[in-house]
């Protein structure tokens, strides 16, 4: 058995400094970007775009200012202001000029923006007006599925509005062989160029682009080596003009030439991970196995004496602390969906080696210790756990768990590779697999995921089956007919099925249309060259360069879907307690709540749409006159209370996340009606669509876009999240949910599935309550789930409970063998419990 | 009829209990007790009848009949984290022992099905209610409270001579695994002499090898008021963590017992 090197390794006090510096400000836009690439694109008008682009990332890597930070040991900023972010016109704008006066303000993510740079902004956005990704993006779209993301069946505004991004590159290429190394491949494949190619115009553009960014990068990383040796010359304290020198000549190494040492390796691995998030607006750009490529240096250098595990650690903690020093200015509604500023740089450790063996090393307990010492969002820290995982790495894993921070995520590698494998990747690539994201697995080096193509609400098509496919007066599914007419279950399902396959294949058009408008308006010629097989095609990954191509839009609201047709078929066509014409009323009157002013305002709209169609004119006057006859409209109060009955009727009947087999038999099956028609579906880079089922946290922002769903769902609140169970609905405990969510057919969403846990710190206390906690994930694991992760929940949330009980419905605490639900105990008892938690483990 | 079919009254299943027994246990909560302890966090589980208890504003049905094969068929459920933790099944309540027929059956139904079994008891039964269930009984967790009858008498409401002989009798049969569990509660055993002694007496039984000390919590409290009763212990405050301590460092100087707080 491997014996690892597992030393408890104290926090130094500059990552301590390093964080409060980072923190002491709100996060800033700046413009330095924006205005350098418009001044190169101004120069470049008549060029191929890829060569355009290249010029571009020059440009901006020549010019762009450079800082280094008070105690930093490992450089190269995208911004002046810590945590600040540029601004990527080329993709879109738009927005952020119509939010320049609230962005400041706003509740998600807030970013402070001078009135000069909304100034400078402003200027250099006149030249993109029609330029844009998205605007192209756009007129590519079929006006259906136009309509279809107006009416909020599935949003597609990740990379509609961004860059890609979801991507892991060959970090370990660039640690080996440098810039100069990836020159000189890509300037072979351009010697071997015959003039009479077919391909020769394209594949020698984006050749001489690639060699032109990798020269950038380099030249990049010169000018820190520069600006450290003028500050070195400048510092009075000792220590630091050392540190200084240091970096000077670790810069002037790297990333030009192949990392001599593990501190080079740190330092190339970092401009590697931050300039391909100044080339593109795109996040979830993805260390990976850093554990895996990073250790040959680590364990060289500490062979040799040139480093020590103290040291080494540093180093680690310094690069986690840069990974939160990237930021990134999303539109408002996006940054409630991915709400916390988070770029997803998943970074994983552990896991079989491509030939099937235990890949665990020092490191992979180095990166844990990272996570604790820094304890902050990123990267997106995740575990890969198979049979043959370190009993001691998972203990280790889960006692940062319990710190609350709400990492590591733990993956399966028992059910990922045979999925990936699935999907045509190689045993090997298939063993070698890192997580994109969220949740998503791949490939690192030979794949172009497109992981995040869309949140798909599968509660909308279910709108649509009761609304014949209109909505808001307008068809935008297809005509399924009379909902009431529906003689069987059956019927209703296959009603359903009509919905979601339209819709699927709407997203599927919107997808493929921004898809081709990345290709068109921003290939990427820096990201492309760390990712087979570009060099070797000539095309970029835009293009359809990469050897694995997929378009993974993921679905979500698979709880309250099994949960509706379970109580559909239970109650409406099996004991016949209420009729379809009902329950149909019952949702239209949010169960006897009454229509909120969302419904109402939808109802109006509807209404008057409807009297524009009939030709009558709408003026002011018959507006009013609609809006006030829909707010006066009500049912008599029989009705309203039956409505409330037919509620608590289907409240009574089970629900899926408590091991039942019929309900979590028919979860199964409903996800299907998402999961298999979005792999039929091919994208532009020759690759096929497959299915996620995780929202990140758009369950709440979508949610609030649907109306009450026949699992007994309010209107306008949130859709469940992930593959979890509906909050609150998850009645039996943790392992319970956990095998009703085992239950789902995890290998075909291989683009990942997303199970919540929250805990309270108690049931991890002490090594048996880690033990029992490694034994829950074991136990899922073993029953073929893909994805588990926890929220510890912390004394801030358990008083925010107090303060907002209404949020925290479902939280149960578990304290000494006793569990609750938190909000339902008495003052003094949840006061008892906070200072449980307080005493911590 | 096969003992499958044995009835028995429960007012709850508790899964992924990590507190009581070894791994991960599905508890089972039988209704009914000898005894009336003050402090008791399952007042619920008292009487044999069915009653109703308001819970969050609500009433709810406290108690119902099963059969031995449906609670095992719940039990059979956590499988795969009892495989992977080394749990399994706990009976608790009340006094499981109240009810004996049904849980000699469930206890010999989890063993048939190669589950653990555990019950946390106070041996308040005739000894052979208590004798039938060891063949079938992996973990005794044995709640002593007090040495002291007439003290034990007026928390409790119940005599502890036939319990302490009942606890000689388990360690003695050498038929199943002895842990002793005091829960520690301010006002009636909390003192160093108090617990000394039941660790004294503990540390004489052959085999038994732990002692845990479960602090008093009021997590129960509420449920006093939703059975419309009186809560005698309102202004009780549970064991600080120091004292704890303490009482874990007196245990360890009267007797070579493994103890533990909490469960």
């Amino acid at each position: 058995m491997e014996t690892f090197h597992i030393i408890d390794i104290p926090k130094t006090e500059r990552i301590t400094k390093l964080i409060d510096d980072l923190f002491a400000n709100m996060p800033v836009i700046e413009s330095a970007r924006a205005k350098l690439i418009t001044e190169s694109y101004r120069e470049t008008e008549n060029e191929p775009i890829i060569m355009r682009r290249a010029k571009a990332f020059a440009h901006i890597l020549r010019h762009i200012p450079i800082t280094i930070r008070d105690g930093e040991l490992i450089v190269g900023s995208s911004t002046l202001a810590p945590r600040g972010c540029q601004t990527y016109p080329e993709y879109s704008y738009e927005w952020l000029e119509a939010e320049f006066d609230t962005v400041a303000t706003r509740p998600a993510d807030p970013f402070y923006i001078a009135e000069e740079t909304k100034a400078e902004l402003r200027e250099v956005h006149k030249y993109w007006k029609g330029k844009t990704t998205s605007e192209l993006a756009t007129s590519y779209m079929a006006p259906e599925a136009i309509r279809a993301i107006d009416h909020n069946i599935f949003t597609p505004g990740n990379y509609y509005y961004n860059g890609v991004g979801h991507i892991t590159v060959k970090y370990w290429e660039m640690l080996e062989i440098g810039c100069e190394g990836i020159i000189a491949k890509t300037q072979a494949e351009l010697d071997s160029v015959q003039v009479g190619d077919c391909d020769y115009a394209r594949k020698t553009q984006f050749l001489k682009a690639v060699i032109i960014s990798c020269q950038a990068v380099a030249e990049y990383a010169a000018r820190y080596a520069a600006l450290a040796q003028k500050m070195a010359a400048q510092c009075k304290d000792p220590v630091r003009k050392q540190e200084l020198l240091k970096i000077a000549e670790n810069c002037s190494h790297v990333p030009a030439k192949g990392a001599g040492s593990f501190y080079e390796a740190c330092q190339s691995f970092w401009f590697v991970q931050q300039l391909l998030q100044l080339e593109s607006s795109g996040h979830s750009i993805s260390p990976g196995r850093f554990d895996q490529y990073m250790y040959p240096y680590y364990k060289k250098d500490l062979e040799q004496g040139k480093t020590t595990p103290e040291e080494a650690q540093e180093l680690i903690d310094c690069i986690w602390v840069k990974l939160n020093d990237l930021n990134k200015c999303r539109d408002s509604a996006s940054a409630e969906g991915f709400a916390g500023y988070s770029l997803f740089q998943n970074l994983i450790a552990g896991g079989q080696d491509s030939n099937g063996e235990d890949a665990t090393n020092d490191l992979s307990f180095m990166c844990i210790q990272a996570a604790k010492h820094v304890h902050l969002p990123q990267p997106s820290f995740s575990v890969r756990v198979w049979n043959g995982s370190p009993h001691e790495f998972l203990i280790k894993a889960a006692d940062l768990t319990r710190t609350g921070l709400g990492q590591p995520a733990y993956y399966n590698d028992e059910v990922i590779i045979p999925t990936l494998q699935n999907r045509g990747l190689t045993l090997e690539e298939a063993r070698d697999y890192n997580i994109i994201g969220c949740v998503e697995p791949q490939k690192a080096g030979k794949t172009d995921g497109w992981h995040d193509a869309a949140f798909f609400n599968m509660c909308r098509p279910l709108e649509l089956v009761f609304s014949n496919g209109y909505d808001k007066g307008e068809l935008v599914g297809v005509e399924t007919g009379d909902v009431t007419k529906m003689a069987t279950f059956e019927e209703f399902c296959e009603a359903y099925k009509k919905q979601m396959d339209y819709c699927i294949s709407l997203l599927a058009n919107a997808d493929n249309a921004i898809d081709v408008a990345h290709a068109e308006r921003c290939p990427l010629p820096f990201e492309s060259c760390l990712v087979d097989d570009c060099i070797k095609r000539g095309k970029s990954l835009q293009e359809g360069g990469a050897v694995y191509n997929f378009t993974g839009p993921q679905g979500f609201g698979i709880a309250n879907i099994a949960d509706a047709f379970y109580a559909v078929r239970t109650l409406v066509y099996e004991q016949k307690k209420f009729t379809m014409q009902e329950l149909k009323e019952a949702l239209v009157w949010n169960y006897g709540k009454g229509m909120d002013e969302q419904s109402v305002a939808d109802l109006t709209t509807t209404i008057l749409k409807k009297v524009r169609a009939a030709g009558e004119k709408v003026d002011e006057h018959t507006a009013a006159a609609v809006l006030s006859a829909v707010m006066s409209a009500k049912p008599s109060p029989e009705r309203m209370a039956r409505y409330e009955e037919i509620h608590s009727l289907i409240e009574a009947v089970p629900k899926y996340g408590n091991n039942i087999p019929e309900v979590d038999a028919l979860a199964r099956e409903m996800a299907y009606y998402y999961t298999k028609p979005v792999q039929d579906y091919k994208n532009p880079r020759g690759g096929q669509f497959q299915a996620g089922l995780y929202p990140v946290s758009a369950n709440v922002p979508l949610g609030a876009q649907t109306g009450a769903t026949p699992d007994g769902r309010y209107a306008h609140t949130p859709v469940a999240d992930g593959v979890s169970p509906s909050a609150g609905r998850d009645v039996k405990g943790p392992t319970a949910a956990a095998s009703s969510v085992a239950k789902l057919d995890h290998f075909i969403v291989s683009n990942g599935t997303l199970f919540n846990q929250k805990f309270h710190p108690s049931a991890l206390s002490g090594r048996e309550g880690l033990e029992k906690f490694v034994a829950l994930i074991r136990g899922f694991f073993d029953q073929k789930g893909i994805h588990m992760q926890f929220n510890v929940v912390s004394r801030e949330t358990l008083l925010d409970a107090q303060a907002h009980p209404e949020n925290y419905k479902q939280l149960v605490v578990r304290v000494a063998g006793y569990s609750a639900l938190f909000t339902t105990l008495s003052r003094s008892l949840q006061d008892d419990i906070i200072n449980r938690t307080e005493q911590g483990f | 009829m096969s003992y499958l079919d044995t009835t028995g009254r429960i007012f709850d299943i508790q899964r992924y209990s990590i507190h009581d027994g070894p791994g991960i246990q599905t508890i089972v909560f039988l209704k009914g007790c000898v005894l009336r302890c003050r402090w008791c966090c399952n007042p619920e589980s008292q009487e044999y009848r069915i009653q109703t208890m308001k819970v969050a504003g609500v009433e709810k049905t406290i108690g119902r009949d099963v059969t031995v094969r449906e609670m095992i068929e719940e039990v059979e459920q956590d499988r795969p984290y009892y495989y992977r933790s080394g749990g399994g099944m706990t009976l608790s309540g009340g006094e499981c022992l109240c009810q004996p027929e049904f849980t000699t059956a469930l206890l010999r139904a989890a063993k048939e099905h190669g589950i653990n079994t555990a019950i946390e008891s106070m041996a308040c039964a005739s000894w052979e209610k208590i004798e039938q269930i060891l063949p079938w009984l992996d973990l005794y967790l044995m709640d002593i409270k007090h040495m002291d009858g007439d003290k034990h008498k007026e928390f409790t409401g119940g005599e502890n001579a036939l319990m302490l002989e009942n606890a000689r009798k388990v360690a003695l049969s050498g038929q199943t695994r002895l842990v002793i569990r005091v829960p520690v509660i301010p006002t009636f055993n909390d003192s160093v002499e108090e617990i000394q002694a039941i660790a004294r007496f503990a540390s004489t039984l052959p085999g038994v090898r732990k002692i845990h000390l479960l602090p008093y919590h009021r997590l129960g409290q509420d449920k006093y008021e939703g059975l419309g009763r009186d809560y005698q212990m309102k202004e009780i405050l549970p064991p600080t963590a120091e004292h704890m301590d303490t009482l874990k460092k007196a245990v360890h100087a009267v007797c070579p017992l493994d103890c533990q707080i909490g469960g």
